[in-house]
This record gives C-alpha cells, structure tokens and sequence, in this order.
C-alpha cells in the first residue's frame, strides 16, 4: 500500500485549508423525488425534514414530470439500459438521431450533436473547431466549464468585462489579424440571472466578422415567447453560430447536454470533439425522456408562462418585504448581501424555517458580492412563493437588513 | 519603475474595473486575491506587459502571486527586462 500516513496526512491538511477557508462543501441528502417539496436529510444523519426547494435547476417542473417518467421507462424497456459503446462505434440508436432532430428543430439550428452533459460540450468543443490562428474573445463571467474548455483549446483567448459591449467592441477591433473569432458567452448568466445582450453582440459580430456561441444551459425552455433561449428573447435566432445547452436543468433536469449550431462546425464536433468521442453514449432512458420533454416544451408554452409569472410575483413580493434583489426578469433571482458570514448565517436560519437555499460567496462569485440565489420554478405554487417571501421577511428582520440598499448593508456587515 | 507602475495601474483600472464601481486600486492593493482579476482574465494583463516591454513572460512566472499588485507586477517585468 503506497498511500501512507504521510501522503494521507497531505490530503487532509488539504481538507482542512478548505474548511478553515469557509470554502467546505457539505453532504446534503434528498431523499424523495426532486420536486418543489421535498424531503431532505441535513446534517449527514438528522431526521429527514419537508422543505421548500428553492435551489434547483428544476425551472419547468419537469424532473418528476409523469408523462417525462413514462417516456424514460419506455426507453429503458425499448431500447435497454446503456450502450455499452461511444457513439461512433456502436452507441448511436435512432432515438439519439430523433433528439438531435427534435432539439436542433426547437432551438432553430441547422445541426445538434449529443454529449454526456454540457459541461463535456463545453469542454469538447472549441478544441474541435478552433487552432493557434484563431483567437477565443469571452465574457469575464461565463460558465466554469466554457472557461475549461477554451483552456483546453489552443486557440488564443481574451476576455471582455461583463456584459460591456464598448469593451467587447476594443476586444474584436484588437484581434482583427486573426483566422476567425469567436465571442463567447452564457445566454442568462447562473449567479446573477443577467440576460446577456444577443442583439447587440450579434451586431458587434456582423461588424467584426466574429462568429458566437452561447450556453443557453440556464434558458432553454424558457427564455423567449416561446422558450427556444435567449436567442429568442432578443429576436436573433438566425444569428447565432453555436448553442450548447443541458438536458440536465429545464429540459428535464436529468443529464446530457449538446452542442447545436452551423452544420460544418458540427460535424467538426462529431469528428473531433474529445469528450464526444472518448465517452458514453447517453443512456436510452435519458434519450426518451428528453424527446417528450422537447415535444412538451413544443407543444405548449403553458409552463413557461407560469414560470414568467412565479418569477415576476416572487420578486414583486421579495421588493415589498424589503429584500436587496439583483434587478432582472429571469428565474435566478439573487438576493445581495455582501457578506459572506450573513449570506450563509441566513440560509442557515432559511432552511430551520423549511425553505431550502443557499449562500454563494468568493470565489463562487467575485468577492464581496457574497448573495443568497434563490431559482424559481413553474413547479411552485403561489402558496410556497408566498411561504418563502414570509421566510426572508422574518430572516431578513432578525438582520436587520429589510429595506437596506447595498452601502448601508455593507455599512452593517462589512464585505 | 514609477513610470511603470502608472502604466501598469492604468491599463488594471482600464482592463478590469467598471467605470460604476467605487474600488480604488494603488500600487499595493490585492488583484488577483481580492478577485479584481481573476485567473481566467489575467491573460489579458499578461500579453499587454509583454507588448507594451516586448519581453516573453514564461507561464510558470505568470503566477497569481506574481500579478497580485502593480508593486509585484512591476517587479517581474523588471527582472526580463534585464
């Protein structure tokens, strides 16, 4: 046995940086079906207890949808368990064929390639298309898997400040010398619910001869009249090169994700992409699931809709009760607190009042912006918006915080 | 070096604050520690020092310790400056 007390001892000093850090991450334990009620076991080994989630990715209520279940056990009992196999080899069924149709038909693209999650899209992708002679342009807050992938690639990259077109525009006018550009971005960006501006960096891109891509992860299925992404919401459809996204948050929050855009740079994917070509196929369960989710979110905008509506109560309701809210219009609603004590001392207090939240702080977001994220979902009714309004009222009094804007918290608190 | 501090702490303020927020950044202040810029953007920092100096910085010098204040920033480029 090589792993002796010493290299143990390593691991743990590790361990223990990270939790003297305030960085640890604990277990938590659902145990019932993800939902908007849901039953959790927190701390490891306490008795489970009912709570209010409010930090799901579940934005459309499908994740224990039963017509979603029923297509997923179709799945299993047509197509099997797994594929055993890669998708070039033998791991592509026609149902893989029938979601990439189906997804690249929704988000109105000429081509889709499936991967394991988008996580591996975003990891795969840019390497596949990309070499030395081109050049990465990416806004500062983009996912952690974008900012992994265009490490991986040997593309050169830069970056622009958060949703900064003037900025983006000095970026692109900077490297007109190179092959190609690329300007990258999330569509609604996860701890600030920032919709990015499609329409104005589309027009940049035209200007600059840049293509773009855009992780629509934390939007499909429900930016936009329809729910096809942001791309919608800002009437670009036809404008944009590349969308990855996730099966694994509002198209049904189970796993996978794609890679959907301009055929040549698909194929390109499908050629070259590492994470494409050296893992799993989607299991068939996931696939059948997904189909249904794509023709429910096809058929009807009537969760959307709903989630338009929670989103647009909760944060009436939050403003009334005197809640500092990151102003915005979509489902990732955060509420500022500054400081990372108080953002995780009130999720604490939070949770004993039976809502489920958590505190973000550095380096999960940039430092002195620690928030509570609270994420909506069409799966809430109006009675548990209204429970966790009351919740925050009642945590927020405690602090003393209602009605405080940002200087008078930091004032309080400190940042 | 006075110089280059001022031309280092001008593009930061340039490069990486927004004209809406109130942080002030000196020769000192924490960059890379206090999340003004992070290691994702820091790339932007390094291929200015190296065109504005015309030197090569080798990655494994390009540290987040090295590019934590204009002061260490300043420091490095010095040392390939020769």
């Amino acid at each position: 046995m090589a792993f002796s007390n010493s290299t143990r001892g390593l691991f743990a000093d590790e361990i223990k940086r990270i939790k003297e850090d305030g960085l640890f991450k604990e277990k938590r334990f659902i145990c019932s079906e993800q939902d908007a009620e849901i039953e959790v076991e927190y701390p490891e080994g306490a008795a489970h207890k009912k709570v209010l989630n409010f930090c799901a990715n579940n934005y459309l209520g499908l994740s224990s949808h039963p017509d979603v279940i029923k297509a997923a056990h179709e799945g299993l009992d047509t197509r099997g368990y797994g594929m055993s196999s890669v998708r070039f080899i033998c791991g592509t069924q026609d149902i893989h064929r029938e979601l990439q149709d189906k997804v690249s038909a929704f988000l109105g693209m000429e081509d889709t390639l499936l991967f394991p999650s988008c996580m591996d899209a975003n990891s795969g992708v840019f390497e596949a298309i990309l070499g030395q002679e081109d050049v990465i342009i990416a806004d500062r807050l983009i996912h952690a898997s974008l900012v992994d992938g265009i490490r991986l690639c040997s593309a050169e990259y830069d970056t622009f400040k958060h949703m900064n077109m003037s900025h983006l525009e000095k970026k692109l006018k900077l490297h007109q010398e190179k092959r190609t550009r690329l300007v990258v971005t999330d569509g609604v960006f996860s701890m600030d619910g920032d919709l990015a501006p499609l329409d104005e960096m589309v027009k940049l891109c035209d200007a600059y001869d840049a293509m773009i891509l855009v992780d629509d992860s934390h939007a499909s299925g429900f930016i936009g009249k329809t729910g096809r992404g942001t791309h919608e919401h800002f009437n670009v459809i036809d404008s944009i090169d590349l969308i990855t996204t996730t099966f694994g948050k509002g198209l049904g929050g189970a796993s996978g994700g794609c890679v959907s855009g301009r055929s040549e740079l698909i194929e390109l994917c499908r050629q070259k992409a590492r994470p494409y070509l050296f893992s799993n196929s989607l299991a068939p369960p996931i696939v059948k699931g997904s189909i249904k989710v794509i023709d429910l979110v096809s058929s009807t905008t009537e969760r959307r809709d709903k989630l338009e509506w929670n989103t647009k109560y909760f944060r009436e309701k939050m403003e009334e009760a005197g809640l500092n809210m990151r102003p915005g219009e979509t489902p990732i609603v955060p509420v500022m607190l500054y400081n990372a004590k108080l953002a995780n001392d009130m999720a604490r207090d939070m949770y004993a009042e039976g809502i489920y939240v958590i505190g973000f702080c550095f380096p999960v977001v940039p430092a002195g912006k620690a928030r509570i994220r609270v994420q909506i979902s069409a799966a809430h009714e109006k009675e548990h918006l209204d429970k966790c309004v009351e919740a925050f009222r009642k945590v927020g009094e405690k602090y003393g915080i209602l009605g405080l804007g940002k200087n008078e918290i930091i004032e309080k608190y400190g940042n | 070096m006075d110089k280059m501090k001022e031309v280092v702490l001008e593009y930061i303020v340039d490069e990486y604050l927004d004209e809406d927020e109130d942080d002030e950044v000196s020769f000192d202040s924490p960059l890379i520690s206090s999340g003004i810029v992070d290691s994702f953007s820091m790339v932007s920092l390094k291929r200015f020092l190296e065109n504005k100096y015309s030197i090569k910085l080798p990655d494994e010098e390009a540290t987040p310790e090295a590019f934590d204040t204009v002061n260490s920033i300043c420091m490095l480029v010095n040392r390939y400056l020769g």
